[in-house]
């Protein structure tokens, strides 16, 4: 409203004396009388709530002044809410509120206690020739942090403390972050290790006996119970079954194979770590028919079909062990076999090869051929080292031999090789036209200090880098293989046929009486006429 | 980082975000989105190879969007790559060729319209933290500070940020708890199939992460008490269509 001109209606209002309501307010006093009516209207309480405008407008006022918020015409009905609704908090309860223990302070406990130096280490502060190589995590995230990948500090740091914590607990040689699978309620953070030679093979042996033995219990009673049988023959049984399950693949010992390494799992750095227990061929042959999501509960139930042998703790174990088969990599010529003649597939030994020069970065990244996998590929069978399976049964099941002639005439497997050890991953298949690897250099602008980064494109979130001398390799996922067309699980298998019916196993029906009698009638006439014919002819021959 | 700040003064953003990296085979594209003041209007996205220099993308057509849902496979790397055509959809080739043009699809049309779904599909916010003006424009909601831990584990308490259908669908009943100013998009409650948002607590309670197994990839970040939310993309740019069989 600026300065009114002359000639536009309400000039001159705006001078003192002249407001439009001036008629109505005459003398002072009558507007004080008017302010105490309008104050007083202001303070009425409202019959619903209680209060009134006058309280409400002050607290307002003053929560405006206290907090002075930018634009505060715009957010006006929001504060005036917001103190309609702390009228209502009582200061007083009569309740002392529960002290919640967050999970915030829990877990800050825990990743407490992983600084938290054990008292008895300060005595063993001199090298052991045998102190296990504590791998450096915050070394490697550097240079995973180069390529874009990897966790935060923090995390790293809290892995590098319980990494340590496990090292200090079981008896291990070697150790490596293998890398972080995610799930659905919580994650998992996964720790390669190799024990001491006889440690861990001690449970396995008990564990094994303890299968033997209650395999030859059963044994026992297989014999006693056909001893039992064989005086009840005489009582009609029913067929038994001539079916026996194929023979189950035995898995590779630990320490070869897919159970070169033995994994530990955590869900968040600071908790117990907990023990992976081997795979077994027929999980891997599984796990590559199903694709599920992991929970975060290792003993959760896998509901899948085919059904899958074991809880979620093996399927991780067999994601693990097939993705290890996969992209585990090292710059070629790193590793070299033992004995140079065992190149076939029982060369598992490989070992640093000293006389190794690493490759300038730029080639790293140019030519697939200058990294080899360093890990057996996993075969069909879901062994690394083929195995013959009616071999074995042999041993066991002597009594049965003339079925087994039978059924090994039928199923003779083929003996399935793999490609040899250190193979160079520009052999690895592609899938349509997507190559099974991505090399990239870290960065354009500095190359001196690049690094090469691989990524696969078979295992989403497998990576591997490589500077100089110094490369590794880690997984950050969902645990799942890549395919360019949709997951088909596998169909259920068809209904088995029922036995063809034929005159052989038809019911017929039973003759009547009618039936009989006319039958006996027949017969007898039969008979009759037999005889008569009989007589004819020994009467023809007189 | 640097970049992004030059985006905004160039192209007279009011915001300006980093949205996401997709990964292709030789290459990766790193896209950012501008707004306006309007935070409802269609966003202007821009991608680029390396950082520095980036692109505007044309708004995706419903077209667009039928096509590239048929392309299957990792994006290349390539913005100029193109597709055949004719092996996914014979009839827009034909209508194509008609048109003089060649029956191809290009790998930018592409990545415009993959953004656009995995937006709409599942870019979501804390519920309260936009509100809508009665004139129809949605802005941030200065007054939202942040959800509490117990509203942060819930599934309701986060909307999917594109123009609601299954609003209206809704009983009057809880019609008549929903308050118009915050409660005008869809919640992540009723997504099929169920349990596609895996939520996580991360470092104790601080952080509530919430990742879509939908589009394998999709981060969402919020703390809890704070202002602080937001989602980033970082994947290969594919749906994920086995999910219902890794449930």
């Amino acid at each position: 409203h600026g300065p009114y001109q002359p000639h536009e209606p309400g000039y001159g209002l705006d001078q003192p004396g002249y407001s439009p309501y001036e008629d109505e307010v005459p003398d002072p006093q009558a507007r004080m009388l008017a302010i105490k009516n309008a104050k007083a209207y202001l303070l009425k309480t409202s019959t619903r709530s209680g209060l009134n405008l006058y309280d409400h407008f002050a607290n307002m006022l003053t929560k405006i002044l206290d907090e002075q918020p930018e634009n505060t015409v715009d957010i006006i009905e929001d504060i005036s809410k917001d103190v309609k609704w702390a009228q209502f908090r009582k200061k007083m309860d009569t309740l002392r509120d529960e002290h919640l223990i967050l999970p915030i302070f829990e877990a800050a406990e825990k990743c407490k206690a992983l600084f938290v130096k054990e008292g008895g280490e300060e005595e063993h502060e001199e090298l052991d020739e045998e102190m296990p190589s504590l791998p450096n995590v915050m070394e490697t995230a550097f240079y995973f942090e180069q390529a874009g990948i990897g966790l935060n500090k923090d995390e790293s740091y809290y892995i590098f403390l319980s990494l340590k914590n496990l090292i200090n607990v079981q008896p291990i040689q070697t150790c490596r972050f293998w890398g972080k699978i995610l799930g659905l309620e919580m994650n998992y953070i996964i720790a390669e290790v190799q024990l001491h030679e006889g440690e861990g093979e001690e449970e396995e042996e008990t564990a094994e006996e303890e299968v033997e033995t209650v395999a030859e219990e059963e044994k026992e009673m297989g014999e006693a119970e056909e001893e039992e049988g064989e005086e009840k023959e005489k009582e009609a049984e029913p067929p038994k079954s001539t079916y026996k399950p194929p023979p189950e693949i035995p898995r590779e010992e630990n320490g070869t194979g897919t159970n070169k390494y033995i994994y530990f799992v955590c869900n968040e750095p600071g908790k117990p770590w907990v023990k992976l227990p081997p795979v077994t061929p027929a999980q891997i042959v599984c796990a590559r028919k199903i694709k599920k999501f992991f929970t975060g509960r290792l003993d959760a139930p896998i509901v899948s079909f085919p059904p899958f042998p074991g809880n979620e703790a093996n399927y991780l174990r067999a994601q693990i062990a097939r993705i290890s088969a996969g992209t585990h990599v090292s710059p070629t010529g790193f590793y070299q076999f033992a004995n140079e003649d065992e190149e076939e597939e029982d060369g598992d030994a490989y070992e640093e090869n000293p006389e190794f020069e690493p490759p300038p970065v730029a080639e790293m990244v140019e030519s697939l051929a200058t990294w080899a996998h360093h890990v057996k590929g996993i075969l069909k069978q879901g062994r690394c080292v083929w195995i013959n399976p009616s071999q074995k049964s042999e041993e066991n099941e002597e009594e049965d031999e003339e079925e087994e002639d039978k059924e090994e005439e039928g199923e003779e497997q083929e003996e399935e090789r793999g490609l040899p050890l250190l193979t160079l991953i520009s052999e690895d298949e592609g899938m349509k036209n997507i190559p099974a690897w991505t090399a990239q250099a870290s960065t354009n602008l500095i190359p001196q200090y690049s690094v090469a980064i691989l990524q696969s494109n078979r295992w989403p979130g497998a990576y591997a880098f490589a500077s100089g001398r110094k490369f590794d390799y880690i997984y950050f996922g969902w645990g799942h293989k890549y395919s360019p067309e949709s997951h088909t699980p596998a169909l259920p298998p068809p209904a088995q046929a029922e036995y063809s019916s034929g005159p052989g196993i038809t019911e017929t029906v039973d003759p009547t009486v009618e039936e009989e009698i006319a039958f006996k009638i027949a017969q007898e006439e039969a008979l009759a006429g037999e005889e008569e014919e009989g007589e004819e002819e020994e009467a023809e021959d007189d | 980082g640097a970049s992004l700040p030059l985006l905004q003064r160039d192209y007279r953003f009011e915001r300006v975000w980093f949205w996401g990296c997709i990964q292709g085979l030789r290459g990766a594209y790193y896209i950012a989105e501008g707004l306006g003041p309007n935070r409802a209007a269609p966003r202007s996205r821009l991608y680029s190879l390396n950082c520095l220099d980036w692109s505007l993308l044309t708004p995706a057509s419903k077209e667009m969007l039928a096509l590239a849902e048929k392309l299957n496979g990792r994006f290349q790397g390539d913005p100029s790559f193109e597709y055949n055509l004719a092996e996914i959809n014979a009839e827009a080739a034909a209508r194509l060729i008609e048109g003089g043009k060649e029956p191809v699809i290009k790998e930018e049309a592409r990545l415009i319209a993959t953004i656009e779904q995995i937006d709409r599909a599942v870019g979501i916010v804390p519920r309260g933290a936009f509100v809508k003006t009665p004139l129809g424009s949605v802005h941030e909601n200065r007054h939202f500070e942040g959800l509490s831990l117990l509203e942060a584990k819930k599934l309701s308490s986060y909307f999917h940020f594109t123009e609601p259908v299954n609003l209206k669908n809704k009983t009057l009943l809880e019609k008549a708890d929903l308050d118009p100013s915050t409660d005008f998009l869809d919640s992540l409650e009723h997504d099929i199939p169920r349990g596609s948002w895996s939520i996580q607590l991360e470092k104790g309670g601080t952080v509530v992460v919430l990742r879509s197994l939908l589009w394998l990839g999709l981060t969402f970040y919020h703390v809890p008490m704070t202002k602080q939310f937001g989602y980033v993309y970082f994947g290969t740019g594919e749906k994920n269509l086995d999910l219902p069989f890794m449930l």
